[in-house]
């Protein structure tokens, strides 16, 4: 009994010693006020390309080193992390790091590359996600998504939450109509992809908005 | 003493004596699980270790990489490892503390039910119903029953330790406590969620905070599910085996204490040069390289208890496999402090290094402990020798070379990537900007690596099917063992 107590506590050192001061000082994780939540339709996407495992292949954590900085874009910061539940950062590499491709491509290049890889990346060894283009978005749990965020710390409002479900209508269908403007496949509003594609489109986005290079300080 | 003789049968009918007998059928049990679940997660292994260098392989939506790898992880940590764990642990802790398992009922309950967790798993993970956590990937209904039977698993052993006839606690048992402790609290830990139904919730933490967390977990899943546990493994079946004592009972303590305390600090090794506080991170680099000699007292303990026994690995398959799994125990646990220093860690993260070093730990390490446990048992626990040594042996030598070629087929790959991404030409430009070449320069260690977890799976496929034989071959009733010790000496 003593034994299990003294094993108990050596056990527990460790991890207090390094996770409650990441939980109580501020300073571990300083704030950038261009980082707002992620849309309902982004979140929707996120939660898609959780289910698939994205993140297995995929990282989105850029180290600071200048080869990754050239490659990818600026490196990785704690503040921009915060509404990330879970966190996707990753731990292998198979395909490139995501956390800066917000932009990168257009909308199309994404719908093209998710139904064949190499259409668009010819010696790609990345698996066709052909189904996400026709299987349509499930946006049912949405608003209590957004509300449960909003219970454990996401900062969405009343408003937004009543709203889920249509702002991420209102936003894949302007989605879906600059798509099927730049010549690519119509009725793609309510699919999954778009989602996805509104998701990787965002990452990225809130540091280059708040103007963070590698030089500059988080 | 065993029941056989007539002699046995006196003293069994003595009033003077307590007669108890030890569950034998549970190990068995969870023996069999062992065999059956680890060939399934390598079978998911090879699969998936085609799926990257011939996309073709990828049948979406339900078996692509990315929904199978989390099922090849879970299967080959918590069903192969999990179950040997406790067929490990069933069956030595009847013996150190000469005492049945308190409950046979909790015994039947914490197998079932790990089982069900298993098969839930298998169902849930190709449907993409999953967390993303590594090795935490399972959500949060699966989580509650894994934390009930985690608990049920620890009220029976220590009521069993608490009826304990052996009043000194062997070595062993200082490990198995550890592990079931430390589990309970990690996995709780981690698995804090706010659900949004039965199959979707977010964890209460974000960002950093998340990621460190998770690899406060990650981390020391592989230290107390697959290294304390395997250690308390090692110290009953290993001297076992040898017909040795263990080398020191000094070392055993320093080095087990010195293990559970410095391990949980390692964590954040996983998150070098991320937007973790580099103080975190530095933190986890220095106690990693610290663990570095805990670790090596635990292989030095094994290697040294066969002095004056080593001639005994000519006809030993069981030695054999134990003496390949405690070096490759040497060889990652000095390879882990490597990989966490920023330094070495700055070319290796995100590379196939790491996954070499993790197969190095659970396919030289893990495995090959458990096969070692589970040949020295079958002849044991079905009372008939092993159907055949030949094979056994042939599962000795395709196992060690196909898990060799595994592991150097990963290092050369990881290494190899790791240059090219940070080569840069004279003019200060990017070497290879298209990260497709650098892939595509690896693809032939991809099948290299295919061939070696082949045969890895072949020569457990071997080992299922000499199980098969001997069981065959054993006889219909397997009475449990039953023992006497004189009564009113426990206090």
């Amino acid at each position: 009994m003593v034994f299990t107590v003294l094993v108990t506590i050596s056990v527990l050192i460790g991890g207090a010693v390094e996770l409650i001061p990441m939980f109580l000082v501020d300073e571990n994780v300083p704030r950038i006020s261009t980082v707002t939540p992620f849309t309902p339709l982004e979140l929707t996407g996120r939660d898609i390309y959780i289910r698939e495992g994205c993140v297995g292949c995929h990282s989105q954590m850029v180290r600071p080193f200048r080869h990754e900085l050239e490659r990818y874009g600026t490196y990785g910061r704690a503040g921009e992390t915060i509404y990330e539940r879970p966190f996707l950062w990753g731990s292998k590499r198979t395909g490139p790091d995501l956390s800066r491709v917000g932009g990168k491509y257009p909308d199309l290049w994404h719908v093209r590359h998710f139904e064949n890889p190499r259409s668009t990346s010819p010696r790609s060894l990345m698996p066709p996600y052909a189904w996400l283009l026709t299987s349509e978005m499930d946006l049912d749990n949405l608003d209590t998504k957004l509300a449960r965020l909003k219970s454990i710390g996401t900062p969405y409002s009343d408003a937004e939450i009543a709203n889920a479900q249509a702002s991420a209508r209102q936003q894949a269908e302007a989605m879906a109509t600059g798509i099927e403007a730049s010549g690519g496949p119509s009725g793609l509003a309510d699919k999954e992809v778009i989602a996805v594609i509104a998701f990787l489109q965002r990452l990225g986005q809130d540091v280059r908005a708040a103007g963070l290079t590698a030089e500059a300080q988080p | 003493m065993q029941t056989t003789s007539a002699t046995a049968e006196a003293t069994l009918l003595d009033p003077d004596m307590e007669v108890y007998r030890y569950d034998e059928q549970i190990v068995r049990m969870f023996v069999l699980a062992t065999a059956i679940w680890g060939v399934v997660g390598m079978l998911v292994g090879a699969l998936i270790a085609l799926q990257i260098p011939f996309w073709e392989a990828n049948l979406g939506p339900y078996l692509t990489f990315g929904r199978l790898r989390p099922l090849h992880t879970n299967a080959v940590i918590f069903a192969f490892a999990g179950n040997a764990i406790f067929a490990a642990i069933y069956y030595s802790t009847q013996r150190l503390c000469k005492a049945r398992m308190a409950f046979d009922s909790l015994s039947k309950f914490h197998f079932w039910g790990w089982q069900a967790i298993i098969v839930s798993a298998a169902i849930t993970l190709p449907l993409g119903i999953t967390t993303s956590k590594e090795y935490a990937e399972l959500e949060w209904p699966i989580d509650l029953a894994i934390a009930v039977v985690w608990v049920v698993f620890a009220v029976n052993f220590f009521a069993t330790l608490n009826n304990r006839r052996e009043k000194h606690m062997y070595v062993a048992l200082w490990f198995y406590i550890a592990t079931i402790v430390t589990i309970a609290v990690l996995h709780i830990g981690n698995s804090l969620a706010i659900p949004i139904s039965l199959t979707k919730s977010y964890p209460i933490y974000a960002g950093v905070q998340d990621a460190l967390v998770q690899w406060w977990y990650g981390h020391n899943a592989v230290a107390f599910f697959l290294t304390t546990p395997f250690l308390g493994l090692m110290y009953y079946f290993l001297p076992k085996a040898a017909e040795r004592p263990v080398f020191s009972y000094r070392l055993s303590i320093v080095h087990f204490w010195s293990l559970v305390f410095l391990y949980i600090w390692a964590g954040p090794h996983h998150l070098n040069y991320t937007a973790v506080p580099e103080w975190a991170a530095t933190l986890g680099m220095v106690f990693s390289v610290m663990l570095w000699m805990p670790s090596w007292g635990g292989m030095i303990n094994g290697l040294f208890t066969l002095r004056g026994a080593w001639h005994k690995l000519r006809d030993s398959v069981v030695l054999k496999m134990f003496v390949i799994g405690i070096t490759f125990y040497g060889m990652s646990t000095f390879e882990g402090p490597l990989l966490s220093v920023k330094t070495v860690n700055a070319l290796s993260h995100y590379t196939d290094w790491t996954i070499g070093h993790v197969h190095a730990g659970a396919m030289g390490w893990n495995g090959f402990m458990t096969f070692g446990m589970i040949y020295w048992l079958m002849p044991k626990l079905w009372r008939t020798p092993l159907w055949s040594d030949r094979l056994a042996n042939t599962h000795f030598w395709i196992g060690t070379i196909g898990m060799l070629l595994y592991v150097m087929s990963m290092y050369s790959a990881g290494v190899t990537q790791g240059l090219m991404w940070r080569a840069f030409d004279s003019a200060g430009n990017l070497l290879y900007p298209d990260f497709m070449e650098t892939m595509i320069q690896i693809v032939p260690m991809y099948w290299v690596r295919l061939v070696g977890g082949t045969m890895y799976l072949v020569g457990a496929i071997l080992m299922l099917y000499n199980m098969y034989r001997t069981i065959k071959t054993a006889p219909k009733e397997l009475p449990d063992p039953a023992f006497t010790t004189p009564k009113e000496v426990t206090a």
